[in-house]
């Protein structure tokens, strides 16, 4: 049996209200909210949080592979899986792609992990769909985008969720597009779009896949189905013939929006945090074509640890109180930048120190038990010298042992509240100094409970920078 | 190990007008302190016999110094120490004096910030990562916020004692002619000014200043022959460790362990028992007044953990127990990084002899001080602290 094993998924603590951005633009608000990746994120980030909550309960070392799906990867020539799996603290020895282009790039993502387990190259293999799309700015994707990502790991033993079919077409069109020199989505005028685009593609592919395993609508349990909006989700149900207020998954337009590649599996994400082991779930995706699968819900799901996923993740927010907010966030306007200069890159620093600032790494002494962070040759505490193996912290739980708010430090959201952490540790705290991110302010306090999460923390140099921040941890 | 105790005297000094010098260049800073230094001691740029200079920033290579005093043909050396760069010159020429090597020397520290644009300090090399966002108001705020925590102060009333620091030091620097922000500020002023890095304000911060200071020394042998009013050297005391407090989870945050460090060797080598008492005057390299605090403890004038109550109380004002930061300190007498550590000995040097310029601001019978210049932030200090003493 190939299906899914474990999922994960991850929401932004940032949601920005519909209705704020109608009256930053003097127009009407769809009402709700929608996520907000925080100005510190980007596909990459958002797909390691959701690539370790799906591995919640297992061993990183056990997967084989992992793909990631966006529409949005962090750079145009450059593989973003590699720095997934780098920041996940996957093994060396795995394949690792990138899906890209498309919003259908999540599904098809899964299609290939799928298509792996089943050859048998690999056992198990992750697939990572995230996105962070830029709308035009007072268009209506402005309300209607969100931000986040969602992981499945596919594969043969522990299925929670096999996967029984797979139906794909692919159809050439130019509805959404950004070109080489786009910075926002670009849209063909909505009936085409809809009429050509997504309504008959999706159509096509429900009734294909309906029609390959010989089933009719009242024999699914859920759909889990990608619409560019609301109301477009609210059409399909009837013309395919199932029950809108039973059969069709929530796609939670009203808290988070959609989000792209991610957006058809962390809805599917959604559906699996209720199912019941013998549901029959349709995962109908959209883009470039279409894709529906079926699945179907096995007993193994009531033992899957607990997990963030996206209730979780969906009541743990901060309102991102105005627009300008979402303008400084995402960098749609020039801003007065400070003279000094805030930040450099060089990629023989990050190669060379890539265990401990992509994986977050300590030194732990093999002489004396304690671990430091950066890693050290010659142990603080002991003086052993080169006497150390690397440990990953970045899935350990911590305190804020101090910090300051700083106003001076160049942020995109200021103030900035640079802090120190003791990681718990049984032969001694390990101290990490880093910056706090998703903070409410009101909340920060010494002593308090933090935990490590991987972020972008500057562009200098034309390229990424990346390492890990502490946050209140995201319990509702 | 030796002792530079009484080996080594101060015969001149000085200072030039610290502040926003548009008008002048790092030379002409130079230049004028020098100068008054050469006065002051009545020696001529003739009678030097090697030159150790200090900046952080603005210059490299002996010839930074050589080349506005016109220095012929002498050993000069360039010296960084982060923000103790200037203390270090002092330092390092007493060395060379007690030596045997040398009998007349040339200390210069300067620093010329202003040109720069920049509103901090330039920044240097800064990793990718691991030092990014890193401020020095952010990174002694880090010790006030787990200083407070730690005794439980709340942070207002935590705030109202550094306030009171600032205030004493405004008070003390309007009073010096060549201080950088010659006006008092009330306690409220202070409270409400606006947040630098919680829970440090704009007025716990010091300048950003240019300035340059110079000193004579010979040996202690022969300093009577230029003044009966020399100022020896009684001890020097420096500590630099790992660094690593800031990622050291052992680092408490609440002790400046350097400091502590240094202090201990300089008492030592001065033969000081209890500071507290023996000393007359103190000059802290108050860059944020959470340092002066905390140096209070460190070099064991206050108890550790006790500070506030003593600043409370006022004894460290000009009129009080143990007058700190008679001059303004960095807080208003303004914080040329590579200038401050010869500064500092400056206030300490013309108090000893009853030279301070108004008599307002001269302290009565100094006779022992103690200065102390530091770079770096909690958990990665690099103090020197001098300790100085009356002639005879």
């Amino acid at each position: 049996m190939i299906g899914i094993v474990s999922y994960g998924a991850y929401v932004p603590i940032y949601r920005l209200k519909r209705d704020e951005i109608g009256r930053a633009w003097s127009r009407g608000s769809g009402g709700g909210e929608r996520s907000v990746a925080n100005f510190d994120e980007d596909s990459a980030t958002m797909a390691v949080e959701a690539v370790i909550d799906c591995l919640k309960g297992f061993e990183r070392e056990t997967v084989d592979g992992l793909y990631f799906a966006s529409t949005t990867p962090p750079y145009r020539e450059k593989q973003t899986a590699s720095l997934v799996a780098q920041a996940c603290d996957l093994r060396r020895h795995m394949f690792a792609a990138d899906f890209s282009d498309s919003i259908r790039a999540g599904t098809t993502a899964l299609r290939a992990a799928c298509d792996a387990v089943k050859s048998g190259s690999a056992k198990r293999v992750l697939v990572a769909a995230a996105d962070c799309r830029l709308a035009q700015p007072q268009s209506g994707n402005e309300q209607e985008f969100g931000d986040g990502s969602a992981a499945l790991l596919i594969g043969r033993e522990g299925v929670i969720c096999e996967i029984e079919e797979i139906y794909t077409h692919a159809d050439d069109i130019v509805d959404t597009w950004r070109t080489e020199n786009d910075t926002f989505v670009r849209s063909w005028e909505d009936r085409f779009v809809l009429t050509e685009g997504y309504t008959r593609n999706i159509n096509e592919a429900i009734k294909g896949l309906l029609k390959k395993c010989s089933l009719k609508p009242a024999d699914i349990s859920k759909v889990v189905l990608y619409a560019p909006d609301s109301r477009r989700h609210a059409e399909m149900a009837k013309p395919l013939g199932f029950d809108p207020k039973t059969q069709m998954q929530d796609p939670m337009f009203k808290a988070l929006g959609n989000t792209g590649a991610a957006f058809a599996m962390m809805i599917l994400a959604s559906a699996l945090e209720s199912a019941k082991p013998g549901d029959r779930i349709i995962l109908a995706n959209y883009g470039d074509g279409a894709d529906a699968i079926l699945l179907k819900v096995t007993d193994e799901i009531t033992k899957l640890p607990k997990r963030r996923g996206m209730k979780a993740h969906l009541a743990s927010k901060l309102d991102l109180s105005t627009y300008e907010k979402y303008v400084r966030f995402r960098r749609l306007m020039p801003l007065e930048s400070q003279a000094r200069e805030g930040a450099n890159a060089f990629p023989p620093v990050a190669l060379r120190e890539r265990e401990q600032l992509t994986s977050l790494h300590g030194s732990k002494c093999k002489a004396c038990g304690r671990t430091f962070h950066p890693m050290q040759r010659v142990c603080i505490y002991c003086g052993a010298k080169d006497q150390f193996e690397s440990v990953r912290l970045s899935d350990r739980k911590g305190i804020l042992y101090t910090y300051c708010i700083d106003n001076l430090a160049m942020s995109s959201d200021p103030p900035t509240v640079v802090t120190k952490v003791h990681i718990e540790d049984k032969a001694g705290a390990i101290g990490i100094y880093c910056q706090m991110t998703d903070r409410d302010l009101d909340k920060v306090k010494p002593d308090i409970p933090v935990e490590m999460t991987f972020r972008k923390l500057h562009d200098a140099g034309n390229m990424h920078t990346y390492y890990w921040k502490c946050r209140i941890p995201r319990e509702a | 190990m030796g002792t530079i105790k009484d080996k080594v005297a101060i015969i001149g000094m000085g200072c030039c007008k610290f502040g926003e010098n548009w008008d002048k260049s790092a030379d002409d800073m130079i230049i004028d302190a020098t100068y008054e230094a050469y006065e002051d001691a009545g020696v001529e740029k003739k009678d030097i016999q090697a030159c150790w200079c200090g900046t952080a920033f603005s210059g490299v290579g002996g010839i930074c110094v050589a080349g506005p005093l016109k220095l012929d043909r002498i050993p000069v050396t360039r010296l960084e120490n982060f923000c103790a760069t200037g203390m270090e010159t002092i330092r390092n020429a007493s060395y060379a004096i007690a030596a045997g090597v040398y009998d007349i020397v040339l200390c210069v520290g300067f620093e010329k910030l202003k040109d720069s644009g920049l509103a901090g300090l330039p920044a240097g090399y800064i990793h990718p990562a691991l030092g990014v966002n890193v401020t020095a108001p952010g990174r002694w705020a880090m010790a006030a916020t787990r200083y407070f925590q730690h005794y439980g102060i709340s942070p207002q009333e935590g705030r109202e004692t550094l306030g009171r620091i600032s205030v004493k030091n405004h008070y003390n620097g309007a009073r010096h002619p060549k201080a950088h922000l010659r006006r008092e500020v009330t306690l409220e002023q202070v409270l409400s000014a606006p947040i630098i890095a919680w829970p440090l304000g704009l007025f716990d911060c010091c300048g950003n200043t240019d300035g340059a200071a110079s000193a004579i020394l010979c040996r202690a042998d022969i300093a009577k022959k230029f003044r009966d009013d020399y100022v020896l050297i009684k001890g020097i005391g420096l500590a630099i460790g790992p660094s690593l407090g800031k990622e050291d989870a052992d680092y408490d945050y609440i002790h400046l362990e350097e400091t502590i460090t240094a202090a201990q060797q300089a008492y030592k080598e001065a033969g000081i028992k209890n500071p507290r008492k023996e000393l007359d005057i103190l000059e802290l390299h108050d860059c944020f007044t959470i340092s002066e605090l905390m140096t209070l403890e460190a070099i064991g004038v206050c108890k550790q953990g006790h500070a506030k109550e003593d600043i409370d109380a006022g004894v460290f004002t000009l009129k009080g127990e143990l007058p700190a930061n008679a001059d303004g300190g960095l807080k208003s007498f303004g914080h040329p990084i590579g200038a401050s550590g010869v500064r500092e000995c400056y206030e300490v040097y013309k108090q000893i002899q009853g030279k301070a310029q108004l008599p307002e601001r001269q302290l009565k019978d100094v006779k022992l001080g103690l200065s102390h210049n530091q770079g770096g932030h909690p958990g990665s200090l690099l103090p020197i602290i001098t300790i100085l003493g009356a002639a005879g």
